[in-house]
C-alpha cells in the first residue's frame, strides 16, 4: 500500500486565476495551484479570503474572471462531490433518499443504487439509520449523511467547504478520523476548506495558506507526517510543532492586512 | 403526540409536578373552554330572548333555529350542496391556477415581473365591484360563480407558492447543478417539495376564501333570483322576515367554513408532520 499521498499525477491546476464579482470585490487574485491525484489539500485562511470562491471555481459552479481551471484528465462533472458547511439535506426525504439523490438525478433507480448506498451507510457509520428523517439526527450524523451523499457518485475529487465548523469538538475529532479513513480506503482527492489550523494539519498532506484582500495564495506548506494519522497523532509533539509552524504562517498572512478576519463570512 | 403522563415509578419534584399538572390542564382547557363559552353564550342568547320577549322574526331563540334547521333540512342542505360545489370547484381551480402560475413565474423572472402586478390588481379590487362586469361578459351561471370564487381564492396560493418555490437553499440548487439536474428535476425534486409548507399555508387561507367568494357571488347574482345556493336562501328569508331560517342558513355557512379549515389543517399536518418544524410539538 502506498502511504505517500500526493505522489499521484496532477489532477487539476488553477492557472493565474482571478475572480472579481460584479460589486467590485476581488475575491481571488492570481491564484495558481496544482492538485495532485490522491492529495488531501486544505485551504486555510481568514474569512473572506476567497476559499469558498476557489471551491466553486474548481467545481465549475462559477467561472473565473481571468485565468483557467484546467483538468489534466478528461473527467465529467460527476467526478466532483461537494460537501457544504451545513448538511443541506432535503428535509422531506429520509437518510437513504438523501444519499440516493445525486444518483437519482442521473437516472439511477432506487434498486440499482441500493448496494452502493448500503455500503456507504456502513462506511459513514450510519447503518440502521436509512429510514430516519434529517431532523431526527444529531449535527454530526447529518454531516455524515452529507458526506455519504458527496461520495455516492464515487467522485475523483471531493470538495469540502468548512464541513465541520459548526460541530462540537468531540464530534469534529471523530469525523476527522473517519474522513481520513474513508479517504485512505477510497483514494479520492480532497480539497478541504477550513479556518482551523489544527484541523488542516491533522488532515492534509499539504496546507495552502491564503491571505485576504484580494484573496490569494500566501504560502504552501507540506505536512510531512505519515499516514495513518489517528488519535495518537493528535497528541504527539510532532503534531504540535507542525501546528505551531502553520499557525505562524497564518499569522503572517493575516497581519499583511489586519482586520481581514472581521469579514464575518 | 408525546405522552404527558409521568411514567410510573418516576419520582418528580414539586416544580416538575406543577408543570405536568399545567400541561394536563392546558390540554383539557383547549377544548373545554371554547365549548363552555359557546354553551354559555347560547344560553344567554336564549335567556335574553325570553326576558325581553323579543319576537321570533327579530331574534329567534336558539332552539327555534335548531328546529328550523331540522324542518327545512331538505331545502337548506340542498342549497348547501350547491354552494359547496362552487366552493370546491373554485378551490380546485385556485390551486391549479395558483400553483401553475407560480411554477411559470419561477421558470422565468421576466414572466413574474410582467404578470405579478396583475395578480395583485385582481386581488385588491373588491369582488363585488368586479361582479357586474362578469355578469355582463359571462352567460353561464356556474361559470360566473366559479370565476368569482376563483378570483378571491387564488391569490394566497399564488403568492405563497411563489415565495416557497423561490426560498430554496442556494447550496441545494448548487448541488443539483453539480449533478447535472435538468430544470424539470430541479422543480420536481427540489422546488415543489420545498414550497409545500408555503403552499399548504396558502391553501388553508384559500379554503375559507373560496367559500366566501362563492357566497358573495351568489349574493350578487342572487339578486337576479337564478341562484339556489345558501346565499339565496338567506336573501329569500330576509325578504320574508323568516329570521329562524336566516339564522339556520348562517349557521350552516359558519360550520362549513370551520370544517373546511379543520380538514385543510389536518391535511397540512399529515403531509408535513414527518419533516417540517411547524408540525412539531412545541417543547418547553
Ligand atoms: N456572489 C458574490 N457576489 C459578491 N461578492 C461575493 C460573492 N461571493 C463572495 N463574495 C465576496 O468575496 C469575498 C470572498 O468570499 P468567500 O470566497 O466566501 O470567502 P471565504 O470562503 O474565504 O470566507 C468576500 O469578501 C465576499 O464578500
Ligand atoms: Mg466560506
Amino acid at each position: 500500500m502506498v502511504d505517500d499521498p500526493g505522489s499521484g499525477a496532477p489532477l487539476l491546476s488553477l492557472r493565474s486565476v482571478g475572480k472579481t464579482f460584479s460589486n467590485g470585490v476581488a475575491a481571488l487574485d492570481d491564484v495558481s495551484l496544482t492538485i495532485g491525484e490522491g492529495d488531501f489539500i486544505s485551504l486555510l485562511g481568514p474569512s473572506g479570503c476567497g476559499k469558498s470562491t476557489a471551491l466553486r471555481l474548481i467545481a465549475g459552479l462559477s467561472s473565473p474572471t481571468i485565468g483557467t481551471v484546467e483538468w489534466h484528465k478528461q473527467l465529467g462533472s460527476d467526478c466532483v462531490g461537494f460537501v457544504f458547511q451545513e448538511p443541506t439535506l432535503l428535509p422531506w426525504a429520509n437518510v437513504f433518499d438523501n444519499i440516493w439523490l445525486p444518483l437519482r438525478l442521473k437516472g439511477m433507480s432506487r434498486r440499482q443504487a441500493e448496494p452502493a448506498i448500503r455500503d456507504l451507510l456502513d462506511r459513514v457509520r450510519l447503518s440502521g439509520f436509512d429510514k430516519a428523517m434529517p431532523r431526527e439526527l444529531s449535527g454530526g450524523m447529518k454531516m455524515r449523511v452529507s458526506i455519504a451523499r458527496g461520495l455516492v457518485t464515487r467522485p475523483r475529487l471531493l470538495l469540502m467547504d468548512e464541513p465541520f465548523a459548526a460541530l462540537d469538538e468531540i464530534t469534529r475529532f471523530r469525523l476527522n478520523t473517519d474522513l481520513l479513513e474513508l479517504w485512505r480506503e477510497e483514494r479520492f482527492t480532497v480539497v478541504f476548506v477550513t479556518h482551523s489550523v489544527f484541523e488542516s494539519v491533522f488532515l492534509s498532506n499539504r496546507v495552502v495558506v491564503m491571505a485576504a484582500r484580494p484573496g490569494r495564495v500566501f504560502r504552501e506548506l507540506d505536512v510531512a507526517a505519515p499516514y495513518p494519522r489517528g488519535e495518537p497523532f493528535r497528541t504527539s509533539p510532532e503534531y504540535a510543532a507542525l501546528c505551531r509552524e502553520t499557525s505562524d504562517v497564518l499569522g503572517e498572512a493575516i497581519h499583511l492586512n489586519p482586520g481581514a478576519g472581521d469579514d464575518g463570512h | 403526540m408525546t405522552a404527558i403522563e409521568a411514567r410510573p415509578g418516576i419520582v418528580l419534584d414539586a416544580e416538575e409536578r406543577r408543570r405536568l399538572r399545567g400541561a394536563r390542564a392546558e390540554r383539557i382547557g383547549r377544548w373545554v373552554l371554547p365549548v363552555a363559552i359557546m354553551i354559555l353564550a347560547i344560553g344567554l342568547w336564549d335567556r335574553i330572548c325570553v326576558w325581553n320577549e323579543i319576537p321570533q322574526y327579530i331574534l329567534p331563540r336558539p332552539g327555534v333555529v335548531l328546529q328550523t334547521l331540522w324542518k327545512d333540512a331538505v331545502l337548506l342542505f340542498g342549497s348547501l350542496m350547491v354552494t359547496l360545489r362552487i366552493t370546491f370547484l373554485g378551490l380546485a381551480l385556485a390551486v391549479a391556477g395558483g400553483v401553475g402560475l407560480a411554477v411559470l413565474f419561477t421558470q422565468s423572472k421576466w414572466v413574474e415581473m410582467s404578470l405579478f402586478p396583475f395578480a395583485i390588481v385582481l386581488q385588491v379590487t373588491p369582488i363585488v365591484a368586479i361582479f357586474p362586469l362578469i355578469n355582463i361578459y359571462v352567460d353561464n351561471q356556474t361559470a360566473k360563480l366559479l370565476l368569482c370564487s376563483w378570483i378571491v381564492a387564488f391569490f394566497p396560493i399564488l403568492s405563497n407558492t411563489t415565495l416557497g418555490l423561490n426560498s430554496v437553499d442556494r447550496n441545494l440548487i448548487d448541488l443539483f447543478k453539480l449533478n447535472g439536474a435538468t430544470r424539470w428535476q430541479q422543480l420536481w425534486h427540489l422546488r415543489l417539495p420545498a414550497a409545500m409548507p408555503y403552499f399548504l399555508g396558502g391553501l388553508k387561507i384559500a379554503g375559507g376564501l373560496s367559500l366566501i367568494g362563492a357566497v358573495v357571488a351568489e349574493f350578487v347574482a342572487g339578486a337576479g333570483g337564478q341562484s339556489s345556493g345558501l346565499a339565496s336562501r338567506i336573501i329569500e328569508a330576509g325578504y320574508r322576515l323568516n329570521a329562524p331560517r336566516l339564522f339556520a342558513a348562517l349557521f350552516l355557512i359558519s360550520v362549513t367554513g370551520i370544517v373546511i379549515f379543520l380538514v385543510l389543517t389536518l391535511v397540512s399536518h399529515l403531509i408535513l408532520r414527518r419533516w417540517h418544524e411547524s408540525a412539531l410539538r412545541q417543547e418547553r
